[in-house]
């Protein structure tokens, strides 16, 4: 089990979530974040103030997924986000000791199977 | 002042004035809301700046090609750099031709606003500009011509009282030709583009309401019956339209929408305006309802195809106008005011405002099509394809509707020594720490 963690330009969300759920994958989170990841910032003027804009407004995703799936969950993702400019964005896959599914108490990789809602 | 001034009418049509005016920035509030966060302040732009660049080529010269005295097809030079425009009172008039002038000038400006509906998120602003003023010169000002300013239309009895043909025909006519040359947006067909903010939509449909009653009633230009009916006209129509809407929205999707209630209200008035000091006031209701439904359709299939008039500038405008100007040979009422519409049996004026319809969405098509060509010989149309994913509001403007201000680094502009800035990652080639 792993979680995988991207951030990625707001923009590309679409076609990332249209290219995960291309690769069979459901059940992940998505969040506003701002953070900057070595792409040129913008200068912004506002009357006479002048900033240089260094935080980019940037997407996460989290996706909880079992082994085999990481694999495609990462291709998907890269495959979505990339525009071939800086700031595209990282992918993390991290470790996960537990996982549980809070409805049914199901754990670990049975928690990530997706079912379908009635 | 000229010693047979009339006041009222001078007041009436200096609060008229103020009225309209008042439409461009509710315009842009409409537009604003219906766009993407990341787009709003282009769009708002796109809307405010049309006041600037096309109220001053109006005051230099546009309002003399169409008002001053000329050909059938234009008006001639009497009037540039406002020469001649004096508190004496305009000919045929009660009010000073300065104030005709100004009130002229509004139409002008919400006329050429209206079309940047039709490119919203992908249009060079510095091509925008030139276009506006282009646009403005070549299209706006003749054909107000030919139909307020002793041109061909007004001679033939082509009857447009407020400017459906004028406002609402060139500038949907012209949005259509627009969103075809600059193209789609990028993600069009492929992603929902969801308005932002629907309050501030309806907010501005609310003033566009608001402003319109100084745009149709204050066109009889006196304080008269004319006036009234106008003015009653133009606050039943939209009501008409509005409840047929949601009655078409709910047969559909059994829902009534607010983007869908503000639309038909536009819609409302866009039709009534060129028959609003025509028509009976159940002429004017029955104008809305029936516009509503064509206008309707349009929206409603425009989304299926691939031509991205973003905001349905097409659909509400160019629709709305062509319907409310064929419509007002039907209805007009020679006990309102008016020649005989067909309702009175006579199909002559319902083949005249069709001519009128025809040949002025015709010009307007073949002008906006040769100046976005020019334009385009010298300049990309649109922003290039990072700064519209990233949106236009940074590329275009350097600046955000929606900012908090995190992340951002004061440059300060100084002759003193040049301050450390704190570093918020390493400059070049180091390997930045990504992990906490």
């Amino acid at each position: 089990m792993k979680l995988v963690v991207a951030i990625i330009r707001p923009e590309r969300l679409t076609a990332v979530l249209e290219s995960l759920y291309r690769a069979d994958v459901r059940g992940l989170t998505v969040s506003k974040v701002q953070g900057h990841g070595g792409e040129t910032e913008h200068v912004e003027t506002y009357r006479g103030t002048t900033v240089k804009m260094d935080l980019q407004q940037k997407v996460r995703l989290e996706i909880g997924v079992s082994e085999h799936f990481v694999q495609p969950t990462i291709d998907a993702i890269v495959a979505g986000a990339r525009t071939g400019d800086v700031g595209d964005g990282k992918i993390f896959v991290l470790p996960v000791e537990r996982i549980v599914r809070i409805r049914t108490g199901e754990t670990d990789t049975s928690a990530v199977t997706p079912v379908a809602a009635d | 002042m000229p010693p047979d001034l009339s006041a009222p009418d001078t007041l009436f049509v200096l609060l008229s004035t103020a009225l309209v005016l008042l439409m461009t920035p509710a315009l842009a509030l409409f537009y604003g809301g219906l766009v993407r966060a990341k787009s709003i302040l282009n769009t708002m732009m796109m809307s405010f700046a049309a006041v600037g660049v096309v109220g001053l080529l109006w005051a230099l010269l546009g309002y003399s090609l169409a008002f001053a005295p000329g050909a059938t097809a234009i008006g001639g030079f009497d009037f540039v750099g406002m020469r001649g425009i004096t508190l004496a009172l305009r000919e045929g008039g009660t009010i000073p031709h300065l104030l005709f002038f100004a009130y002229q000038g509004t139409f002008a400006i919400i006329t050429a606003a209206l079309i940047s509906g039709a490119i919203v998120e992908r249009m060079r602003f510095s091509a925008y500009i030139l276009f506006l003023g282009a646009w403005t010169l070549v299209v706006y000002s003749p054909v107000a011509h030919w139909v307020w300013g002793g041109g061909w239309m007004g001679q033939l009895g082509i009857l447009d009282f407020a400017g459906g043909t004028v406002v609402h025909i060139t500038a949907g006519t012209a949005a259509l030709v627009a969103a075809l040359m600059v193209g789609p947006r990028r993600d069009h067909g492929r992603q929902a583009f969801l308005p932002h903010n629907v309050p501030m939509m309806l907010t501005g449909a609310a003033l566009l309401w608001f402003g319109w009653v100084g745009f149709n009633g204050g066109s009889a230009l006196a304080v008269n019956g004319t006036a009234v009916q106008a003015t009653v006209n133009t606050i039943l129509a939209p009501m008409a339209a509005m409840a047929a809407w949601m009655a078409l929205e709910f047969k559909r999707t059994g829902h009534v929408t607010a983007v869908g209630a503000g639309t038909a209200l536009v819609v409302g008035l866009v039709a009534i305006t060129p028959a609003c000091g025509f028509v009976s006031p159940l002429g004017a209701l029955a104008i809305g309802a029936i516009a509503a439904v064509p206008c309707h359709l349009v929206i409603l299939y425009r989304v299926r195809t691939r031509l991205d008039d973003s905001l349905d500038v097409m659909g509400a405008h160019g629709t709305g106008g062509a319907v409310g100007a064929i419509l007002t040979g039907v209805f007009t009422s020679s006990a309102w005011g008016g020649p005989a519409g067909l309702l009175e049996g006579s199909l002559a004026q319902v083949g005249l405002q069709t001519l009128g319809v025809v040949v002025a969405a015709a010009y307007t098509a073949l002008m906006t099509w040769a100046i976005l060509k020019g334009i385009g010989a010298v300049m990309p149309l649109r922003v290039d394809a990072r700064d519209e994913a990233a949106g236009v509001d940074v590329a275009e403007h350097g600046e955000e509707g929606y900012t908090d201000g995190e992340g951002a680094i004061l440059v300060l502009e100084s002759a003193t020594a040049p301050r450390a800035m704190p570093a918020m990652r390493p400059t070049t080639s180091a390997p930045v720490a990504q992990s906490a």
